[in-house]
């Protein structure tokens, strides 16, 4: 801030000073309203204020519905209720004389009426109707002031159903010669937009006349409804591009009046509106962003001046750039400019300079490489949120190499954070790089235990659940998977035999859990130490009755009779009495099942392979007792849906007592439920139904005889009908456990973490090596305009699995992404270069910058030590170490080259049609190979382009797709022969989903023939979300209502509403509409049904319902795991708005 | 997107407060006392900018008064620091004295500058033409 706008503020205190000045005030301090305040700043406890407001409230009560009460006086006593309110007493009985005085003050007293109103009444309050009659007589008025003041309120809140009433009243003010009223009328349009879209459909060429206004202001208020448009649609708007670009380059060069001005800069609040409605046009268009080049240049060059506002404009600016298609130039200027804001000294700009960095790492890793020490420095700052943001920036650029040290250092801010909301989103987002980058298990385990222990019982349920799923279902490798498991099992005994009343319940839950299932892997450890270690839980008295069951079920795992014998029986005992029914539930088949091993065996069987459940979720099985209580004359059951519909329907009183609802249980079908995290979602799907049905039959004790005939299909009543009480609940665990060979494997030592060195700054640059490593790899993957997340490498998972070929064609995937395809890379990636050699050859290629030099030093180190740990050849280290190296080169970018090119191949038939982008898929000397996917109505074409890139034809080449979540069917002619020098050759293949799943992956293979006679091979791998094979589908509220009780697959749960402004409900619904392409079938009040289905089969029914600030989703299908992939895609739909 | 406007004194009472997203009137005076506990908390070298639960609060302090503003994760945080000076800059321009006595004035002020959490004027004049109309038909 300048030092003369600091000296006029010096003034400023004394202006807003809350002492009060006696007789200063310019209506008069001695008015009511200064009484009641100064009151009120001299008390001192909160029930001496509790006191005099109440009094105050009695006193106004009075005075307003006395028919003595003046509209001046009635404008005081609004005031003060609105005073009162805002200290959070209730005034509703001022409500109704708010809008009173609304109707019939004058001037000042109407505008506080209006106030009032909107000060008091949200949007769905049934008051605001009476305001209608008031606002459009005032809309009416010839003195202008009232026509503003119900301008200004109406586009505040206004009833939506009523917009028709006075749409016609507001249109026509859009050519009102006063600009302040047109602007006003815009502004009001907007709020219908917001509230009401359809209803102002057929006006928007008034809004491209509006953004034409010869007066700015109202140009500016028309730059809202545009922003909302273009967030919803942007492809509509695109033509208007170079009208934003001329307003912005007008308001830039300094076109606009005067008082437009901001301590000299023009109009910055315009500019940073207009800057975000550029980056929306500009996405992943090049075309548009060509446009606006040029005056974001300008835009860059203008801000000089060294005052917060124009950095806010910057920042905007900035992102812009980042946002568009890139520009090489423009985006050095942009890199440059984050630079001035990080490196300021200012704190504001220093925070704000770390959110821009953290935005555009993400689109291009390597600009945090210029800015280490920085990033250092903030790291360690001592205000929590540069620290806290700095942690995000961290997380954004962390891969294989660094993630030891981000890791730490987030859970280093965990340790000191006090904030719950923080530790939710830190905690996941550990768990989150944990799972992705873990470089070995034991850290893997370490880290999670921290994750849980610090978590507690705040964190986000599904952390637990991935990490027992990712134990449950382990890997390729089966001594991996039981090494991890192991390690597990020896990480929690201590921490059971210490003091496990400090740890959290779900921790406790997660070690039961896993010593339910793991324990047995160490040899050296008794069963009985383990049951009397987790019946020490059950004694602690803060466990709660979720975890005591939780260990119930472990024990009933573990018990093998003998020795054992008198803990699970005292326990037993204990719980069986319990009022709590699943507890006694879990006690009695404790009882059962450590009394008879034979039955143990087969329920609880130790080396099940984990297998797919086909869950009846229609509950078929209990058709039978269905029919017997409606032949007893039992009422037929209706969903949920239908009672509310037929509820609506009968407007007219009900004399009858309400039907029966019972809120579907919305426990986010979590661990909560039983015992196995694996199949989640099945119990949770029975439980609202079994309920209701039990209801119905007028019988209130569970009909276990019933269960056990009926319980599933064929198949799967063969392995578990023996079984009783335990059937209903019994998951068969998924240990794929190698059985008894475990070798009592004693702790593995931990990974050394890096040491600190003496001397802070050498400590430094150890920390920014460590941090930084492995970043300038990812680099280019940015400029492709969208970066695709990073496939999930689960390294782990790689282990072990040798050279299989689906690894290969993912590691050459990345090759492709991250640098051109140089001699050095395919020899790095055919050869198998050791690492060593990989980094002499890497440093002979390039010359380094010291910083680079100690990432790669750093790298190398750590891939040896990887190595030495797996014994197994590990690729992905070697890549990534070589193109640390190799792939300095700024902003090069072969893969858009090939892209513009290669979109001219795309068969004519699909050319009219929208593909995804061109995607390179990988490359050696002679071959380039790209894909993308084009979405028809009733199909999805995978296009394979196939480069030669080399200076001779190539022969006999033949490309193979397959995959195993899809069907995939050659169309036309596959591409075979012979590929001349420099041409491309294209295959296309329709997909159609047999196994969903969230992204469902095709693998190919070219071989071919060079001229010199030698054959080679290329594979390669392709990924497609789910999402691009949704199409709407549509049917009736009937055809759904049938289709919804014959699908048996389902999955339930919570998802976040969207809340601006609109009613949540339809705000979600067309938000999911728009971006998955369902069919909202019916809303029905709180309630939504939506349908889609995969091309042109394979259904899924939703049924949305608005509960407690969320949307309760539940969805169903005749396909397994459809619903589950689709509950994701919908949570990403809605996260990423 | 603006989430609400507040102003406090260093006691930490509301003087002004205004929601754009609907929150129940008895949940208003414990997320006030939490923000004002936020922002009361920092030290003057400390940032503007604080977190708080999924949004993000930004402060501006004058004298014994803090003005507060709540606003998402995707709002430009050193643009709304200085509409607050702007708004700050607009009350001095119209009150000759003090501000406290004239609730229904600010409210009327702050709604020309925010509605339904957008800014939607920031020119000084623009901003105060209608009250000053009010005023002037009122005088007359």
């Amino acid at each position: 801030m300048s030092d003369v706008v600091e000296k006029t503020l010096t003034a400023l205190p004394s202006l807003l000073s809350l002492d009060s000045h006696p007789g200063s005030a310019k209506l008069s301090s001695t008015s009511k309203l200064g009484n009641l305040i100064r009151g009120i700043t001299e008390l001192t406890s909160k029930h001496e204020e509790e006191k005099l407001i109440q009094h105050e409230l009695l006193a106004i009560k009075e005075q307003v519905s006395s028919p003595n009460t003046t509209m001046r006086q009635m404008k005081e006593l609004m005031v003060r209720s609105i005073y009162c309110e805002m200290l959070g007493y209730e005034a509703s009985f001022s409500y109704i004389h708010a809008i009173k005085l609304a109707q019939q003050g004058t001037v000042l007293e109407k505008r506080v009426g209006y106030l009032a109103v909107s000060l008091f009444l949200n949007e769905s309050h049934e008051l605001l109707l009476l305001l209608v009659n008031t606002v459009l007589k005032d809309l009416q008025s010839t003195n202008l002031i009232e026509v503003c003041m119900a301008l200004t309120v109406v586009s505040q809140m206004f009833p939506k159903d009523m917009i028709p009433a006075i749409l016609p009243l507001v249109e026509e003010k859009l050519n009102h010669p006063k600009e302040i009223i047109r602007r006003k009328a815009v502004l009001a349009l907007y709020k219908f937009y917001l509230i009401a879209p359809n209803q102002v459909q057929h006006i928007h060429n008034k809004f491209r006349k509006a953004l034409c206004d010869k007066d700015p202001g109202v140009m500016t208020a028309s730059l809202h409804i545009y922003l909302q448009m273009i967030q919803e649609n942007p492809e509509a708007y695109k033509d208007l591009t170079p009208s934003f670009v001329t307003i912005l380059k007008q308001v830039v060069g300094g076109k606009l009046p005067m008082d437009f001005n901001y301590h000299t800069v023009p109009a910055p609040w315009l500019q940073i509106q207009l800057l975000r409605i550029l980056s929306l046009l500009g996405k992943n268009d090049q075309s548009t962003s060509e446009v606006m080049y040029e005056v974001l240049d300008e835009s860059l060059q203008r801000a000089e001046m060294n005052h917060n506002i124009t950095y806010a404009i910057l920042y905007e600016c900035v992102k812009c750039i980042y946002t568009i298609h890139p520009k090489s130039d423009l985006l050095e200027k942009a890199a440059k400019c984050i630079g001035n804001f990080v490196l300021s000294p200012k704190i504001n700009l220093k925070y704000l300079g770390l959110k821009a960095l953290t935005y555009v790492v993400q689109q291009d890793p390597k600009l945090a490489l210029q800015h280490q020490m920085t990033i250092i420095e903030c790291l360690d700052h001592p205000d929590l949120i540069i620290k806290r943001e700095t942690l995000e920036l961290l997380f954004r650029i962390t891969n294989g190499q660094n993630v030891t040290v981000i890791v730490e250092k987030m859970l280093e801010f965990l340790c000191i954070s006090e904030d719950d909301h923080t530790t939710i989103d830190l905690v996941g987002k550990v768990a989150e790089l944990a799972e992705k980058y873990a470089p070995d298990n034991e850290w893997f385990i370490e880290t999670m235990n921290t994750v849980f222990s610090l978590g507690g019982d705040m964190m986000q349920p599904d952390i637990p659940n991935s990490f027992l799923k990712l134990l449950s279902e382990g890997f390729d490798s089966v001594e991996e998977d039981r090494k991890l498991r192991l390690f597990a099992v020896n990480s929690y005994i201590p921490l059971l035999r210490g003091e496990p009343g400090k740890l959290p319940q779900r921790f406790l839950q997660v070690i039961s859990w896993v010593l339910g299932e793991y324990s047995h892997l160490r040899e050296d450890l008794e069963p009985a130490e383990v049951l009397s270690l987790l019946a020490k839980l059950l004694d602690m008295k803060n466990s709660s009755s979720e975890t005591k069951s939780w260990v119930l079920m472990a024990m009933t795992k573990l018990c093998k009779g003998g020795a054992d014998a008198s803990v699970t029986q005292e326990v037993s005992e204990t719980y069986s009495s319990s009022l709590d029914t699943v507890l006694r539930q879990r006690a009695h088949e404790l009882q059962y099942l450590s009394q008879d091993p034979e039955l143990r065996a087969r329920v609880l069987p130790r080396g099940a392979k984990p297998e797919t459940l086909e869950v009846d979720s229609s509950l078929s099985f209990l058709d039978r007792f269905v029919s017997e209580a409606l032949a007893a004359g039992a009422a037929p059951y209706k969903p949920p849906h239908q009672r509310q519909e037929e509820l609506d329907q009968s407007k007219a009183l009900s004399l009858e007592p309400y039907g029966l609802s019972l809120p579907i249980s919305m426990s986010s079908c979590s661990i909560t439920d039983r015992q196995s995290p694996t199949l989640l979602s099945m119990s949770s799907g029975l439980s609202g139904d079994s309920a209701d049905l039990s209801h119905k039959g007028g019988s209130s004790a569970l009909k276990l005889d019933g269960i056990k005939r009926v319980w599933g299909r064929e198949g799967y009543l063969a392995q578990r009908e023996p079984v009783e009480e335990a059937a209903q609940v019994e998951v068969p665990s998924p240990i794929q456990s190698p059985g008894r060979q475990g070798e009592g494997d004693s702790l593995h030592s931990q990974t050394p973490t890096q040491t600190p060195t003496p001397e802070p700054e050498q400590e430094k640059q150890q920390l920014a090596s460590s941090l930084f490593v492995g970043l300038a790899s990812q680099s280019s993957v940015s400029l492709m305009g969208k970066s695709e997340p990073m496939p999930q490498r689960f390294r782990r998972k790689a282990k072990g699995q040798g050279l299989g070929s689906s690894f290969i064609a993912n590691e050459q995937i990345s090759s492709s992404l991250i640098s051109p395809p140089s001699a050095v890379d395919n020899l790095l990636c055919n050869n198998l270069l050791d690492s060593n050699n990989a980094s002499e050859l890497a440093e002979q290629t390039s010359q380094l910058s010291q910083s680079l030099t100690t990432a790669n030093g750093t790298c190398h180190a750590e891939a040896e030590l990887t190595e030495s740990d797996t014994k197994g050849c590990n690729p992905a280290l070697r890549r990534d170490n070589c193109v640390v190296a190799a792939g300095p080169g700024p902003h090069n970018d072969p893969g858009r080259l090939t892209e513009v090119c290669l979109d001219s191949y795309l068969p004519a038939e699909l050319s009219g049609l929208s593909h995804s982008e061109i995607a390179p898929l990988c490359a050696n000397q002679s071959l380039n190979l790209s894909a993308c996917h084009v979405q028809k109505e009733d199909s999805l074409i995978l296009v394979v382009f196939i480069m030669n890139s080399s200076e001779s034809a190539i022969q006999q080449m033949l490309l193979q797709v397959d995959s195993e979540e899809l069907e995939v069917s050659c169309l036309c002619d596959s591409p075979a022969g012979e590929v001349t020098s420099h041409s491309v050759a294209v295959g296309q293949y329709s997909l159609t989903v047999t196994r969903p799943a969230v992204h469902v992956e095709v693998v190919g293979t070219v071989s071919y023939q060079l001229p010199a006679g030698t054959s080679q091979s290329l594979q390669f791998s392709y990924k497609v979300p789910l999402t691009s094979f949704i199409r709407p589908f549509v049917v009736s509220t009937e055809e759904y209502g049938t289709m919804w009780l014959s699908f048996s697959h389902d999955t339930k749960q919570n998802l976040t509403l969207i809340n601006d402004n609109q009613e949540p409900l339809t705000a979600t619904l067309n938000a999911l509409k728009k971006k998955l392409q369902l069919h909202v079938v019916e809303v029905i009040g709180m309630e939504g049904i939506v349908a889609c289905r995969l091309l042109q089969d394979l259904p899924c029914l939703m049924h949305c319902r608005v509960n407690a600030g969320w949307l309760a989703v539940w969805l169903r299908s005749p396909v397994p795991d459809l619903p589950d992939c689709l509950i994701y895609h919908c949570q990403r739909a809605l996260q990423s708005l | 997107m603006i989430k609400f406007v507040l102003m406090v004194n260093r006691q930490g009472q509301t003087r002004l407060s205004r929601y754009y997203h609907s929150v129940e009137l008895s949940r208003r005076a414990a997320l006030e006392a939490d923000v004002v506990r936020y922002c009361l908390s920092r030290k003057k070298d400390q940032c503007s900018f604080v977190e708080y639960k999924d949004f993000k609060l930004v402060y501006r302090q004058y004298a014994a008064l803090y003005i507060v503003v709540g606003i998402t994760d995707s709002e430009n945080e050193l643009s709304i620091y200085e509409l607050v000076h702007n708004f700050v800059e607009v009350l001095d321009k119209y009150f000759s004295r003090v501000i406290m006595f004239n609730l229904d004035r600010v409210h009327i002020i702050l709604d020309e500058i925010i509605q339904n959490g957008h800014i939607v004027e920031t020119n000084k004049s623009r901003i105060l033409a209608p009250l000053t109309t009010i005023d002037k038909m009122v005088d007359s």
